[in-house]
């Protein structure tokens, strides 16, 4: 086995980055297989039906039902043992963060985190909040390595057909020290951002709450929804379900027009795979604009009220 | 309740970042350099739970070169009660693995209850040194943690998901806990603090020649990033910025 991709699965499909990392992993070349765990593992397999893998892995044990450390850096330790992939691939989100590390010290095996390129034989990491790129390389036989959100796009994957093989681990009841309760959302939202075709999003530049509605406004007229950055949901302006980052959602819409974002690297790593970005801000140095297709050098509070109002007579 | 906090110092969000010589890193000469962020709010919390407790030990721990006795001494002057430096020559480790091996020698000694870490630090940005020396210890983990609560031989801590999700996880101790930033108000030390900072302990320890350990991946370049991506400005009149915006969003993203 060449490359075997671990996925996630985000309450009850697969994570969007665990797509991107089955696009990370073909372009490494060789075979690429999957391995899929819990509650979720038939139905995931199932979303995947229809893509060219070489084999598809089932791991199903009543400690895993559901992630938890313990549990899941034991299997992925057994199945990378078992199978002795070169390369272990997965998304670089928190549960990645929470668990592989753990596979990395009790195989001795290097995991290299957050890539967003590769180049020749080495990969490309940002460094130092994002204002430097390295290039990381390992002798070792077997790495972990995980894709930043976008690194890869999911779009064009291999149509084709897998194998799955349901393989059967043994779970000591000690193996799971830890206690996890169910997930759960403090201001439970009905929004989806990640399936909105257009977001419209709030940063620090909107200045005050009362500014807040002329997002909605726009977002109206625009048939969008609502997202935001850290600090304006800190700030309690905005619902915390509406987040876009690395502690909010993943979003590739068809259009992000931000309002007043500054573009922390904390924020870009969630919205940068969007296919069009158009920020608005008053500062011409703000990082949005590195990654924006329309920079839009001006003050939201001005510019969107008639924005609003030339869309509606439009 | 015998706490490790685990502190990096890293260069300033404001500093130049000019790049060495040989390109494998940056010219630490002009660089500005302060205590890790996150770190900070990982030392508050170590902090909180003793007060709370009312008894116990927070020791800080960072590898690094002598500067490095700088943010040991911030964080002894905010209330830690000694602190330990693992002498790093100035080219600092980069592999995560070799850092947490290197932790976790010095660690074992000490038999922790509880090692706290910020999230991650803003140089390397690696993100696994508290989770790798958990392991390598034996303890449980848990990452990203925005509340704890230490119980007998316990500790519970509400962990942060994506998209506006939480789990609370019940770990037994020792535990090594990564600690999301935000999750309290970082105190400022004292003038008492900082006179009482000189006197408290800093033990430097370098580790043996035969602790040499080889490294399983290298950062070989550091470089400028370009950007390739064609942007279009528009500036101007409010009238003519409104104008240009509803054309592309007709004509050029097509969503109206």
């Amino acid at each position: 086995m060449d490359t075997l991709v671990v996925l996630e699965s985000s309450r009850g499909s697969l994570h969007r980055l665990s797509k991107e990392a089955i696009a990370g992993a073909k372009s490494l070349g060789g075979t690429v297989s999957v391995l899929t765990i819990g509650k979720d593992a038939d139905s995931i397999a199932q979303e995947l039906s229809g893509v060219q893998l070489d084999e598809i892995l089932i791991v199903k044990n009543e400690y895993v039902e559901s992630y938890n450390a313990d549990g899941y850096a034991e299997i992925v330790s057994q199945v990378i043992q078992s199978e002795s992939p070169k390369n272990i691939v997965l998304g670089h989100t928190y549960q990645t963060r929470d668990f592989v590390p753990r596979v990395s010290a009790r195989l001795d095996i290097p995991f290299i985190p957050d890539i967003i390129s590769l180049s020749e034989s080495s990969f490309v990491k940002q460094v130092l909040n994002a204002k430097l790129n390295a290039s990381i390389s390992s002798t070792n036989d077997q790495v972990i390595l995980s894709f930043q959100s976008a690194a890869f796009s999911d779009e064009n994957l291999e149509a084709g057909s897998s194998e799955v093989r349901l393989l059967n681990i043994n779970l000591d009841s000690t193996i799971v020290r830890s206690k996890s309760e169910d997930p759960f959302q403090e201001e439970a939202g009905d929004v989806d951002l990640e399936s909105a075709e257009i977001l419209v999003s709030v940063g620090r530049g909107i200045e005050k709450e009362d500014n807040i509605p002329i997002a909605f406004e726009l977002a109206k007229v625009l048939n969008a929804e609502v997202s935001a950055s850290r600090p304006v949901v800190d700030a309690g302006w905005i619902d915390s379900f509406r987040q876009v980052g690395s502690s909010g959602s993943n979003v590739a819409p068809k259009l992000y027009f931000s309002l007043g974002v500054s573009g922390a690297i904390q924020h870009v790593v969630g919205m940068k795979g969007s296919k069009s970005i158009l920020a608005i801000n008053k500062d011409p140095d703000a990082p949005i604009f590195e990654i924006a297709d329309y920079a839009v050098i001006g003050d939201v509070l001005e510019i969107v009220p008639k924005l609003i109002e030339a869309l509606e007579n439009s | 309740m015998k706490i490790a906090v685990l502190v990096k110092q890293v260069p300033g969000s404001e500093s130049a970042l000019p790049l060495s010589p040989n390109e494998k890193w940056i010219d630490e000469s002009s660089v500005t350099f302060v205590m890790n962020p996150p770190d900070n709010f990982a030392l508050e919390e170590a902090l909180l739970i003793k007060e709370k407790n009312g008894e116990g030990e927070v020791v800080v721990i960072s590898m690094g070169p002598s500067r490095i006795q700088k943010v040991i001494r911030e964080a002894l002057a905010k209330g830690a009660d000694r602190g330990i430096q693992i002498e790093e020559s100035d080219d600092i480790e980069k592999d995560p693995l070799t850092v947490g091996k290197k932790f976790a020698s010095v660690l074992k000694e000490e038999n922790f209850d509880l090692v706290l870490s910020g999230l991650q630090s803003d140089d390397t940005g690696m993100g696994q040194t508290g989770v790798l020396i958990g392991e390598l210890l034996g303890m449980s983990t848990a990452t990203l943690a925005i509340k704890t609560e230490v119980k007998e031989n316990k500790i519970k801590v509400k962990r942060e998901l994506e998209s506006g999700w939480f789990q609370w996880v019940e770990l037994p101790l020792p535990a090594s806990v990564s600690i999301q930033s935000g999750l309290n108000i970082p105190r400022y030390p004292s003038l008492k603090g900082i006179m009482g900072a000189k006197k408290k302990e800093i033990k430097e320890i370098l580790l043996s020649a035969q602790n040499q350990l080889s490294n399983l991946q290298s950062m070989d370049k550091v470089s400028i990033p370009q950007t390739s991506k064609q942007t279009e400005v528009i500036e101007g009149d409010t009238e003519a910025i409104v104008a240009r915006i509803v054309d592309v969003l007709k004509k050029d993203i097509k969503v109206i």
